[in-house]
């Protein structure tokens, strides 16, 4: 499944907060885990998690700071802040009133008589 | 070579080929080159040949020119000069269209100059000293909107050039007058704005745009004053040959190579701006480095000995003038240094030293004010006082708004973006002032 270009970048966000939540990470584990979890199937190209990354620290939903990887390399860590956290809230209840909204409606579609309705829309 | 060693050349390579991105920075490049790593690491220990998982890897973070777009989204402060100026694709004949558009220009802003000289003006008459930026600074408006990419209104540049020059000239401004030296040294302020914005357009409304444009004035501050060092020299070097076969050449370098060259160099310094880009960026962080240590070290002396001694500020004439072109000096360290301060990193020692520098202005400038404030009542308002105390106003409120933002920054209850934003908001209040001065000073002091 190709999940379409707009619906990636406009997840991006609740998706890093989210991972964020959990703990400090870096770029290549963030996108690792992304992958992971969607078992392969949201892709991002991995470069544009970075200015993803950038923006939401300009906009101080995050903080970042320049560490080492284990074996000696400039490692950037990321992790959220205050702001983020209520961020992530307002937009976790907004993507849960669409979640909910269109669960409404197909479940009404797959109640609704004619089936027909559903054809093409797989 | 070994395999090692080949990886490693490659991601030099590939390290060199995204520096040239405008958009991306030296930390960006590292952040990638770490995920790189992270790539590559599993790749080879999955059993892939190092060329093969650096193949692999570089694809996977993906090609170059789009990586550039979405950090040119995210970064949009990187990008001014290629936002301003430039077009996007750097063809070569572009870039000679462009020289051939700016060496016209130039030509005109030299003739210009000359045009009323037909008439008979001399060039040392007062008369050019108060219109020199009436000739200058509506070519370079032209010549900004003629490159740039975006749409200026360009009724209200038109006419604001037009009422300035009625103005000034509709004005019986004396030789020797106070209202005269103010006219010259305000109108080019005022008229600066203008050329903001020409080179803003409607980016002028947000602080960013007017960022880039304080950027473009000290970067082409800096092309000037090399060009007219530059200029400087080869004046005297034809001075010398011309002496050498008995040919006096000052009559001619005095009338038409300096008039023509000062204007001309304007046009070739913005030029050079877009053309070669990145000087600010380079000098502005080593020179308010290295001059907010060395101000702040002095004002603290001066508090000092001022402390010890017991002395008071001896208010003579032209002290207010001196405390003026202090806090000037101040303000234009804060203000490059913000302009060349990524807003995203964390406050460091530096803010603490710019906080320093902005607190001790601000209180030997108090105390000059102080002493000050006494001696006008006592002698009476000119223009000249009146000016300077104003303009000594403004910059102390815009250093005791900086010192307030600087100290919320380090406390981390604003971000840097706020400092940028009260720098910026100043820029039309400078203007303002400047064109109050210019228009409102001569009759309500009668001239004089």
């Amino acid at each position: 499944m190709n999940v379409s270009k707009d619906l990636v970048a406009a997840s991006a966000t609740p998706l890093v907060l989210t991972i964020l939540v959990a703990e400090e990470s870096y770029g290549y584990a963030i996108l690792q885990q992304v992958s992971k979890l969607s078992g392969g199937e949201l892709k991002w190209t991995d470069g544009m998690l970075y200015p993803v990354l950038h923006r939401l620290e300009r906009q101080g939903h995050i903080e970042a700071r320049w560490g080492k990887s284990p074996n000696g390399r400039r490692r950037k860590y990321y992790r959220i802040t205050e702001d983020g956290r209520r961020h992530l809230k307002a937009q976790r209840a907004q993507w849960q009133l669409v979640d909910q909204t269109l669960r409404e409606l197909w479940h009404n579609l797959s109640l609704a008589p004619e089936p027909d309705l559903l054809v093409g829309t797989d | 070579m070994t395999d090692y060693q080949m990886l490693q050349t490659q991601i030099q390579q590939w390290r060199t080929y995204l520096s040239r991105e405008a958009a991306m920075d030296s930390d960006d490049i590292d952040e990638l080159e770490d995920h790189l790593h992270g790539h590559l690491d599993l790749l080879t220990s999955a059993g892939l040949s190092p060329d093969e998982a650096f193949l692999v890897a570089v694809k996977r973070i993906g090609d170059v020119n789009s990586l550039s777009r979405e950090f040119a989204v995210a970064h949009s402060e990187r990008l001014w000069r290629q936002l301003v100026l430039s077009s996007s694709n750097e063809h070569f004949d572009s870039g000679n269209r462009r020289l051939v558009t700016a060496v016209g220009f130039a030509i005109a802003a030299a003739l210009v100059v000359k045009i009323p000289a037909l008439f008979g003006v001399e060039v040392q008459s007062a008369f050019y000293a108060i219109n020199l930026s009436l000739f200058i600074l509506p070519v370079l408006a032209a010549y900004l909107i003629v490159q740039g990419e975006h749409d200026v209104p360009r009724w209200p540049l038109v006419a604001s050039f037009l009422i300035a020059a009625a103005i000034v000239n509709g004005y019986p401004l004396a030789e020797q007058s106070d209202t005269t030296l103010l006219t010259i040294l305000h109108l080019p302020i005022a008229l600066w704005l203008v050329v903001g914005l020409a080179y803003t357009g409607e980016r002028w409304y947000s602080s960013e745009g007017r960022m880039d444009f304080v950027r473009f004035s000290g970067e082409l501050a800096i092309y000037y004053a090399l060009l007219a060092l530059g200029g400087g020299v080869l004046m005297a070097f034809t001075m010398a040959m011309f002496d050498s076969i008995g040919v006096d050449a000052s009559g001619a370098l005095g009338e038409w190579i300096l008039p023509c060259g000062a204007m001309g160099a304007v046009i070739i310094g913005t030029w050079l701006v877009e053309a070669k880009k990145s000087v600010i960026e380079n000098m502005a962080p080593v020179l308010t480095r290295v001059f907010t240590p060395l101000v702040t070290l002095v004002l603290l002396t001066f508090l000092a000995t001022m402390l010890f001694t017991g002395h008071g500020i001896d208010v003579e004439r032209d002290v207010l003038i001196a405390f003026d072109l202090l806090l000037v000096l101040v303000t234009g360290l804060v203000i490059y240094a913000a302009s060349a301060r990524g807003s995203d990193s964390p406050p460091d020692v530096f803010d603490w030293l710019q906080l320093l520098l902005i607190v001790s202005a601000v209180i030997v400038d108090l105390l000059a004010l102080a002493a000050i404030a006494a001696r006008i009542t006592e002698y009476g308002v000119s223009p000249n006082k009146l000016a300077a105390l104003s303009e000594n106003l403004i910059l102390l409120v815009n250093l005791l708004g900086a010192a307030y933002v600087y100290l919320q920054f380090i406390r981390r209850r604003f971000r840097f973006t706020a400092m940028v934003q009260w720098q910026t908001s100043f820029l039309p209040i400078y203007a303002g002032w400047a064109a109050t001065v210019v228009l409102v000073f001569p009759p309500l002091f009668g001239f004089r």
